[in-house]
């Protein structure tokens, strides 16, 4: 469930407001955006790819808001994740050409032995 | 903004309304949705898609990785005989052929519009998406031939002619408080399936709307039986429904006990559910040699990114484990196609994605993540063809027709009546859909009480809605797609007195070669129910059941 909407971080893009696919974010006049519908939060993190300022966090838990330390977030480099998975963002490059699902089917699966 | 503009309810047009004209309207935001507007506007249509949420973003495809049953033609044969075989006598062995060949062809072109696949020996392996980029470079492409897009701009109901021929829609735009009404020469539904808000990777957007909207037209929907899909994912975090990486798992009980089974679609059937039933189930990756987390953290990573934030290292660590439903989503029922081009059973209207039931590809069993993948791009291009074809013909432009909404529960005031609490009639809906003894697990007594119970919430939802603002106004239609959902879901699972793979009944636990048929279902304060026979496989010989 998202957690943060980092103040320090912010940059006020309004980007969140836009792309969340459950409607969480309110834009706000002239300030940052505010996580304004919590609980409409399905936990798909897809907000953290979108934010070009890595200033928001989902926490794993679904089902509760669990309050998260933002300067350890922010010290540890937990902020971002998402983002950097998918190689987006500027200076970095696109990483879906590191995706392998299609090796999964040359993989051994342990299930096939005690099928 | 003010709340007096809802004052009338949604019902009334007011000043500040969107109005919008155009050939084709796309409603939905994910890859069904995007290959339906890319295949109109490429047809000749104008097009305008309006999304509850952001085309890019939502859904489920939208929020992961995920396969692609894209297969090269030399081993497209082999590869329909066992989709066949898969469907437990349910999948037609022509429409299979046809998505095959269609998927095949289209992905090339992602590449064209920008997406970067993997390669092997220099050559692209186009055989599965990074979900998010994926819907970025299609969002792209959209806009640049001209596709009009709304988002967060929830459809809520279909607009019919004097003849009840479907031509444009109603909704919100939730972020500017005002309502929309776009009239079209034809519509696609192309809003997903219905995973009950369970939070079900990325599916909390697939509420049933098509299912609601599409019958309130007078189509029909088949194979809401086949809607008990439920996936693993972290106890912890019950949400991130991807069962790949659970494959190499080994499950114990609370004392640590090895439960001697495995999960991901294959070896001992409902393993993981009777488990549940009994108790805690902790999962361990612990098969998983570091051959094997190489390709599953990068093909499935986002199984990874919630664990590595609770802290919980998957290889070394028990953890509890649950299973989420994901309905229709994974699963198969929805709006019935009656013509290769996806039409539905009402003129002007057509189904693509999880919104349509996919038995026709992947029969009575989930298709999980590949076929499923295949399904929206082809279902989505026949779809979006059709309705530009369908718009283009008509003698009348949109804007000539008189047209009336057709939207009903959740939607209309009716003043002698109470009104109703909609969070509470969806928490009603969830405690008969969501636990495994009761949807998982089926029998003719459990049914039969759900259904009483889903009735009862339908008659509440006959009262009054709370129209105060966008939100209670899309709250009040979501519960009424949820239960009209459950309500289809549940008659059907009861009518068909056998496990047949999604439809899993504990009193009859055998396949009845009798009741290979379809199940067409519709209605609303009545529902109403009929068999169709499936299509025999001539001329499709090397398809024969075993």
């Amino acid at each position: 469930m998202i957690t943060l909407l980092s103040e320090t971080l912010c940059i006020s893009c309004d980007m969140c407001v836009k792309i969340c696919p459950t409607n969480v974010f309110d834009r706000v006049p002239g300030d940052i955006p505010v996580i304004a519908r919590q609980e409409d939060c399905q936990t798909c993190f897809i907000c953290e790819a979108y934010c070009p300022a890595d200033a928001l966090y989902v926490s794993p838990e679904s089902d509760r808001p669990v309050p998260v330390p933002e300067k350890q977030l922010i010290d540890n480099g937990s902020l971002g994740e998402y983002r950097r998975i998918l190689g987006w963002g500027p200076g970095r490059t696109n990483n879906s050409d590191r995706d392998t699902a299609h090796l999964l089917r040359t993989l051994r699966g342990p299930f096939r032995d005690n099928a | 903004m003010t709340a007096a503009i809802w004052d009338s309810g949604f019902a009334a047009e007011g000043d500040g309304d969107l109005t919008l004209a155009t050939d084709v309207l796309v409603i939905g935001g994910g890859p069904a949705a995007a290959w339906a507007a890319w295949s109109a506007v490429t047809s000749g249509a104008r097009v305008v898609v309006v999304d509850k949420g952001y085309l890019g973003s939502s859904g489920a495809a939208a929020a992961s990785g995920n396969g692609v049953l894209a297969v090269p033609p030399d081993e497209q044969p082999q590869v329909a005989i066992q989709r066949y075989r898969q469907g437990n006598g349910l999948a037609d062995p022509r429409w299979i052929e046809r998505v095959l060949d269609l998927t095949w062809q289209s992905m090339p072109r992602l590449e064209e519009w920008g997406y970067k696949f993997p390669r092997e020996n220099g050559e692209p392996v186009r055989k599965s998406f990074y979900g998010p980029e994926y819907m970025r470079v299609l969002r792209r492409r959209l806009l640049g031939l001209g596709v009009k897009i709304l988002d967060q701009s929830p459809a809520l109901e279909l607009l019919v002619d004097r003849d009840g021929v479907v031509a444009g829609a109603r909704g919100l735009q939730r972020q500017e408080n005002r309502r929309y009404s776009i009239r079209a020469g034809a519509v696609v539904l192309a809003t997903g399936g219905c995973a009950f808000l369970s939070k079900a990777l990325g599916c909390n957007v697939n509420t049933g709307d098509a299912y609601l909207m599409a019958a309130e037209a007078g189509a029909d929907l088949s194979g809401m039986e086949f809607s008990a899909q439920y996936a693993i994912s972290a106890a912890v975090n019950a949400s991130a429904t991807r069962g790949v990486p659970y494959a190499w798992a080994t499950y114990t009980d609370a004392d640590g006990n090895d439960l001697g089974g495995f999960e991901n679609g294959r070896g001992r059937a409902d393993f993981l559910a009777n488990a549940l039933l009994k108790g805690p189930v902790y999962a361990r990756f612990d098969k998983a040699t570091p051959e094997v987390r190489a390709v599953i953290e990068k093909s499935h990573f986002i199984a990874f990114l919630p664990l590595r934030k609770a802290g919980i290292d998957p290889y070394t660590q028990r953890f509890p484990v649950t299973l989420v439903l994901e309905g229709t989503v994974r699963g198969v029922g929805g709006i019935r196609l009656v013509s290769d081009d996806c039409a539905a059973s009402v003129p002007g209207l057509y189904a693509a994605g999880d919104a349509a039931s996919r038995e026709l590809l992947a029969g009575a069993a989930s298709g999980g993540g590949g076929p499923n993948a295949a399904w929206a791009i082809s279902s989505g291009q026949w779809a979006g063809a059709g309705a530009a074809r369908f718009a283009l013909a008509l003698k009348n432009t949109p804007s000539d027709r008189p047209l009336r909404a057709v939207g009903q529960v959740g939607l209309r005031r009716t003043e002698a009546r109470p009104s109703f609490d909609s969070d509470a009639i969806i928490k009603g809906v969830q405690g008969e859909v969501l636990p495994l003894d009761k949807n998982y697990f089926r029998t003719e007594a459990g049914l039969t009480t759900s259904l009483t119970k889903l009735d009862s919430l339908w008659r509440e939802l006959r009262g009054t809605p709370r129209l105060d603002d966008p939100r209670s106004i899309e709250r009040s239609r979501t519960a009424a797609a949820l239960t009209a959902v459950g309500r289809w879901a549940y008659r059907a699972g009861l009518e068909r007195r056998e496990t047949r793979s999604l439809n899993r009944r504990s009193d009859f636990p055998h396949t009845d070669p009798a009741q290979r048929h379809y199940q067409i279902i519709g209605g609303l304060d009545e529902i109403w129910i009929r068999r169709e026979p499936v299509e025999d496989v001539t001329g499709h010989s090397h398809l024969a059941v075993a």
